[in-house]
């Protein structure tokens, strides 16, 4: 177990490399220049050699590369393009604002979610089941920023219930009470994946031999489902759960938009309306770096769930 | 692929019938397939349905509520609501079938290369296969979209890049199956070129498998559209589209929520028919690739 952990560790940092080079290269060799994405079609040739030189864009690739690579291991992110502030701040600034969201809907995702899909597989067929369903239907129907629009038109504008938008004053009720609709928005969209395939799941485990064997052996029907059923259907689910939270993460972005509140995503779009080049470029990494964490701590946590795994 | 030693292939070959039988039997998939064929013929003959022009503006009709003349209102800008949501229906179905057939070219061409050549081409493939599939697509689109600036075609690569790992993988799999099948060694062993080999007997056994992921991703290629122009990047004012419309229905919140409104309905009512009408070709072409 422990080797398994260490060498999955160790294998995150190739993928980061790796990581880092796919935005490195995204932004450098596709066909978009970012002097001109940058300062807009309107440039003169001597704005856009300046901008590239400001930016080291005229250094060669291999060196830029470096260079790149160098920056982000020693956190250096350079300053905004748009008001020279540094973005390092700006990141710490604002990440707080984007974990808490995306942690707490993962929480209301799992906490809705999974009980929804236990119920729903146990109740096959009845009126709850098809509730569940349907529901899960629709959270895959509704874009999670309609949903957001939705709930801020409904709630906050017409019944004045939640603030309409920022991140709070900084105080802990105040963060909380703006947290509530950005987090039920992602959150409710989580709970549809997770009530889905946890039904789904369950559903197949609960034809199982050893589910059968138990009911023989005359388990009471609890026990069967959550001793038996449940804790084996909890490694899919608990991979899906690692693709969902990184699908909330990236909703998270447009929500953020939805309700004005700070965070990774308002300022990457932000950064992407003022064309602010470094601002962007950080922000990217920031987001690959989290998709890599949480692929990581993901496979570490079914090393927990499922003892049977092992290095392949 | 059947001239060389009569192996039936597995994927295709359901009689046309069945199939239409078999998808017509569902009640609620005649709903969804008739819902897609008015989508359609709502974004080709938009001219002729929508009642305004979706781009001119009148400030003294600005963010009227619904009456005879405007069933939706207008917006701001005083721009018929009704007219832009049709006319929306044009860049989100356009962008919602091109951008995955893109990436389905695109991904099969990669994922058959690894899957058929295998060794060193393979592993490097399939690595970055596995990294880009543990990429939300939507963060893949914003990444591309952002590097890649405003623009149609922009836009279609931005979303073909985000599936196209999906279709790689899969691609790579099946091909990988059928590489070991006796016709494909028989074409090996007689010297067929490898092109020669990939075109007749490797693209056509895993057409099948691609169709049903193509028509599965419509909807969220659709989604993923309305997201990337909500957020500004993707199709751009004044061109309406179902996303940014939203993004300008948001900025005028105290006008009149009908934009919002209406576009959003109208995304998950074109999501769920796409979403129904692909579950549905998925589980009568390809049952065991479901869930």
């Amino acid at each position: 177990m422990i080797r398994y952990v260490v060498l999955r560790i160790a294998d995150a940092v190739p993928t980061l490399l790796l990581v880092l080079t796919l935005v490195f290269l995204a932004l450098r060799l596709l066909p978009g220049d970012p002097a001109l994405v940058a300062l807009g079609q309107n440039a003169t040739a001597d704005q856009l050699v300046l901008f590239r030189a400001k930016l080291g864009l005229d250094a060669p690739l291999w060196q830029q590369y470096v260079t790149f690579i160098l920056n982000v291991v020693r956190l250096h992110f350079g300053t905004s393009y748009m008001n020279n502030a540094s973005i390092g701040t700006l990141l710490m600034d604002n990440l707080p604002y984007t974990v808490e969201l995306a942690v707490a809907a993962t929480i209301l995702g799992v906490l809705i979610g999974m009980p929804l899909g236990v119920v729903s597989a146990i109740r096959r067929g009845h009126a709850i089941d098809y509730g569940a369903r349907v529901f899960a239907l629709l959270g895959f129907t509704v874009p999670d920023f309609y949903l957001g629009a939705l709930l801020l038109i409904g709630l906050s504008l017409n019944l004045g219930l939640f603030p309409i938008n920022g991140g709070g004053d900084g105080g802990v009720l105040d963060n909380l009470y703006h947290l509530v609709l950005p987090a039920f928005t992602l959150g409710l969209i989580m709970a549809a994946f997770v009530s889905r395939l946890t039904r789904s799941t369950l559903l197949e485990v609960l034809g199982r031999d050893y589910v059968r064997t138990a009911r023989a052996k005359g388990a009471r029907e609890p026990r069967v489902i959550y001793r038996h059923a449940l804790r084996n259907a909890l490694l899919p689910v608990a991979t899906g759960l690692g693709l969902s939270i990184l699908s909330t993460l990236s909703g998270s972005v447009a929500i953020e938009v939805i309700f004005g509140r700070p965070g990774l995503g308002s300022m990457l779009i932000n950064g992407i309306e003022t064309r602010d080049y470094p601002v962007i470029q950080a922000d990217l990494i920031v987001f690959s770096i989290f998709v890599v964490l949480v692929n990581l701590v993901m496979d570490l946590l079914n090393v927990f769930i499922d003892p049977r795994i092992r290095v392949t | 692929m059947s001239e060389i030693l009569g192996v039936a292939p597995e994927v295709e070959e359901q009689p046309a019938r069945t199939v239409i039988a078999a998808l017509l039997g569902n009640n609620i998939t005649v709903a969804a397939a008739v819902c897609v064929v008015m989508l359609v013929a709502m974004a080709a003959f938009a001219p002729l349905i929508a009642p305004y022009d979706p781009l001119t503006q009148s400030v003294l009709d600005a963010n009227l509520q619904p009456s005879a003349e405007h069933w939706l209102g207008t917006d701001q800008f005083g721009r018929d609501v009704l007219s832009r949501v049709i006319f929306g229906a044009r860049s989100s179905l356009l962008l919602g079938v091109l951008s995955p057939l893109v990436a389905a070219v695109a991904g099969s061409i990669l994922g058959v290369t690894a899957g058929y050549f295998g060794g060193i081409v393979d592993r490097l493939v399939g690595r970055l296969i596995d990294l880009l599939l543990a990429f939300p697509a939507l963060l893949l689109g914003i990444l591309v979209a952002a590097a890649l600036g405003p623009g149609f075609w922009e836009l279609v690569a931005a979303l073909a890049v985000s599936f196209a790992p999906r279709f790689a993988r899969i691609a790579r799999a099946s091909t990988l199956s059928v590489r070991t099948e006796p016709f494909v060694e028989a074409a090996v062993a007689s010297g067929v070129r490898n092109q020669v080999i990939i075109v007749r007997h490797i693209v056509p056994n895993i057409a099948g498998p691609i169709v049903v992921v193509l028509t599965l991703w419509i909807a969220t290629a659709i989604r993923l559209e309305a997201t990337l122009s909500f957020l500004g990047l993707g199709t751009q004012a004044p061109q309406p589209s179902w996303g940014n419309i939203i993004r300008d229905g948001l900025n005028n919140l105290f006008g009149s929520a009908w934009p919002i409104v209406s576009a959003g309905l109208a995304i998950a009512i074109t999501v769920l028919a796409f979403n129904l009408l692909g579950d549905a070709v998925g589980d009568v072409l390809d049952p065991e690739l479901r869930e």
